[in-house]
């Protein structure tokens, strides 16, 4: 098919020019959106694992007529009874140390140096089976310890899968864009084909071509040039992906994506350009049948 | 082979180029198709090779109504006409031995079949040592023996040549002539338009000769050499 002899002079068509590039920057665009949107899911998926069974629990920092042995007392019994929990595992009492490092990242460090009022923060552990749920828990901890605060980071990861479930959407919309937009292409660059050629189609049924005789003449070279534009739009934004990961690698933040991406994940990139150029094969071909059979 | 019933041909609202033309080529027959510039020869052969539709009647080849004809059996049936333009209609962009391979490769021959029955044809015709010669750099005796090799290497059942000897002199005109009777011979009906009827009257095929509209058949031999050469003169 791509090696087809060609009857047909498209080979020095405009489209020749521009339509590689032009298919190369849609699935660029498309093969970024797909990575956000792995990247994304990436990090729903890691955060959703990592605070499986896992809850916090949050004791106010002491308020002016409290003391610092008020503080203790408070902490201590928030200890003792969650350890008297049935389907607790553990109960982790964070140094100040531990809470600094996980607010630097959103107050810097200047602003964490100047004494801020920290609460103290319990890394609890459930059990798998029998665990209590947060609601109960809280209930129990709440009628000793006042103001305290149970969070099993719900909310929180209900706003991130909320966030990637829009990257998601958005990706998606981006990569049926571009498939409309191959589709439209290439229906404009084979129906200016068919024009230009029209002399030497009318030569080819003439002698007896039928149409898809001739179709398949457009469909090789949309497919040609199609795959053409789609390596490289494909290998540009694995350039970029790379770039991009490389930077976000050296920046050592925990918050940032990983845009590493599995064998898996790299076959669906490369799956764009075979995509995008078998759509425009599909639509080149349909595009001559239609017209050749309008034309009467 | 051919039949034309009542044939009325204008183009849009143009004058009527053809009024109620009637013939019958049978199978194996040889015919010149004659008459002044712009009496509606062109126009005659293109309904026989089905690139016009008529305004009336009713035409048949081999047998069959083309007018109901669907895209796809119409294209089956061009296969069996060998057509030689006016104005060659080569493509600009393919070498002699690939025009000439077209309508090979159109009909699924395999490709070395393809190469080796046309490097045989064009040899035959003298154009061996421009096999790979792209049409523009030919003279115009040479790309009328491409054409007139395209029209006849599928072998057709149909030949149709318009002015096929308009671009030569009369020597090779008549050499010419005489390839079209050695395919006519072998099988092929073969129709020829021609404005030169002092070069028809030089052979024995009966003769469509088409005057404001109308078509009158004439028998072989009804043109003498010498009113022919003035009529062609006229």
């Amino acid at each position: 098919m791509l090696g087809a002899r060609n009857d047909l002079p498209l080979e020095k068509d405009a489209s020749v020019r521009f339509l590689p590039w032009l298919v190369a920057f849609m699935v660029y665009l498309a093969a970024l959106s797909a990575t956000a949107a792995l990247a994304m899911n990436k990090v729903v998926v890691r955060w959703d694992q990592g605070l499986a069974g896992q809850l916090t629990v949050q004791i106010p920092p002491p308020s002016p007529d409290e003391t610092q042995a008020d503080q203790d007392k408070k902490v201590s019994r928030a200890i003792e009874l969650l350890s008297s929990t049935q389907g607790v595992r553990d109960v982790e009492l964070l140094t100040d140390d531990d809470i600094s490092g996980l607010l630097e990242p959103w107050l810097g460090e200047t602003v964490l140096q100047q004494n801020l009022p920290l609460p103290v923060l319990l890394s609890v552990t459930l059990d798998g089976d029998g665990a209590p749920t947060p609601e109960n828990l809280a209930l129990r901890l709440s009628a000793a310890v006042p103001d305290i605060v149970v969070d099993d980071h719900q909310r929180w990861l209900s706003d991130l899968f909320d966030l990637a479930r829009t990257v998601e959407t958005i990706a998606s919309l981006v990569v049926v864009a571009v498939g409309l937009t191959a589709v439209v292409t290439v229906v404009f660059v084979t129906r200016t084909g068919l024009s230009i050629h029209r002399r030497v189609i009318d030569l080819l049924h003439l002698i007896g071509a039928q149409d898809t005789y001739i179709a398949r003449q457009f469909e090789a070279h949309a497919l040609r040039l199609g795959l053409m534009g789609g390596l490289l739009g494909v290998f540009l934004a694995i350039v970029t992906v790379a770039l991009i990961g490389h930077l976000l690698t050296r920046s050592e933040s925990g918050l940032l994506p990983d845009l590493s991406l599995a064998p898996a994940e790299w076959m669906l990139l490369l799956l764009l350009p075979v995509g995008t150029s078998l759509i425009a094969m599909v639509t080149a071909r349909l595009t001559v049948l239609l017209s050749l059979a309008r034309m009467g | 082979m051919v039949r034309f019933e009542e044939i009325g041909l204008r183009y849009a609202v143009g004058p009527e180029i053809l009024r109620e033309v009637n013939f019958n080529l049978e199978p194996g027959s040889f015919h010149f198709v004659v008459g002044p510039s712009g009496a509606g020869k062109s126009s005659l052969l293109r309904l026989i090779y089905l690139a016009q539709k008529p305004t009336e009647g009713r035409i048949s080849l081999f047998g069959r109504d083309v007018s109901g004809l669907t895209r796809r059996e119409n294209a089956l049936l061009r296969r069996r006409i060998g057509v030689v333009f006016q104005d060659f209609r080569l493509l600009d962009h393919l070498s002699a031995l690939e025009n000439v391979a077209l309508p090979l490769r159109v009909a699924g021959q395999p490709e070395d079949k393809v190469v080796s029955h046309v490097s045989e044809l064009l040899s035959w015709v003298g154009l061996a040592d421009h096999l790979n010669a792209l049409p523009p750099t030919l003279s115009g005796g040479q790309q009328q023996r491409v054409a007139i090799a395209r029209a006849v290497i599928a072998r057709p059942s149909l030949l149709v040549a318009d002015e096929p000897t308009g671009n030569v002199d009369d020597r090779i005109a008549v050499r010419l002539l005489y390839l079209f009777e050695e395919l006519n011979r072998l099988g092929t009906t073969v129709v020829i338009a021609t404005h030169n009827e002092a070069l028809v009257s030089r052979f024995t095929h009966p003769i469509l000769k088409l005057k404001d509209g109308d078509v009158e058949t004439l028998p072989a031999h009804s043109m003498p050499f010498e009113q022919a050469s003035e009529g062609s003169a006229a």
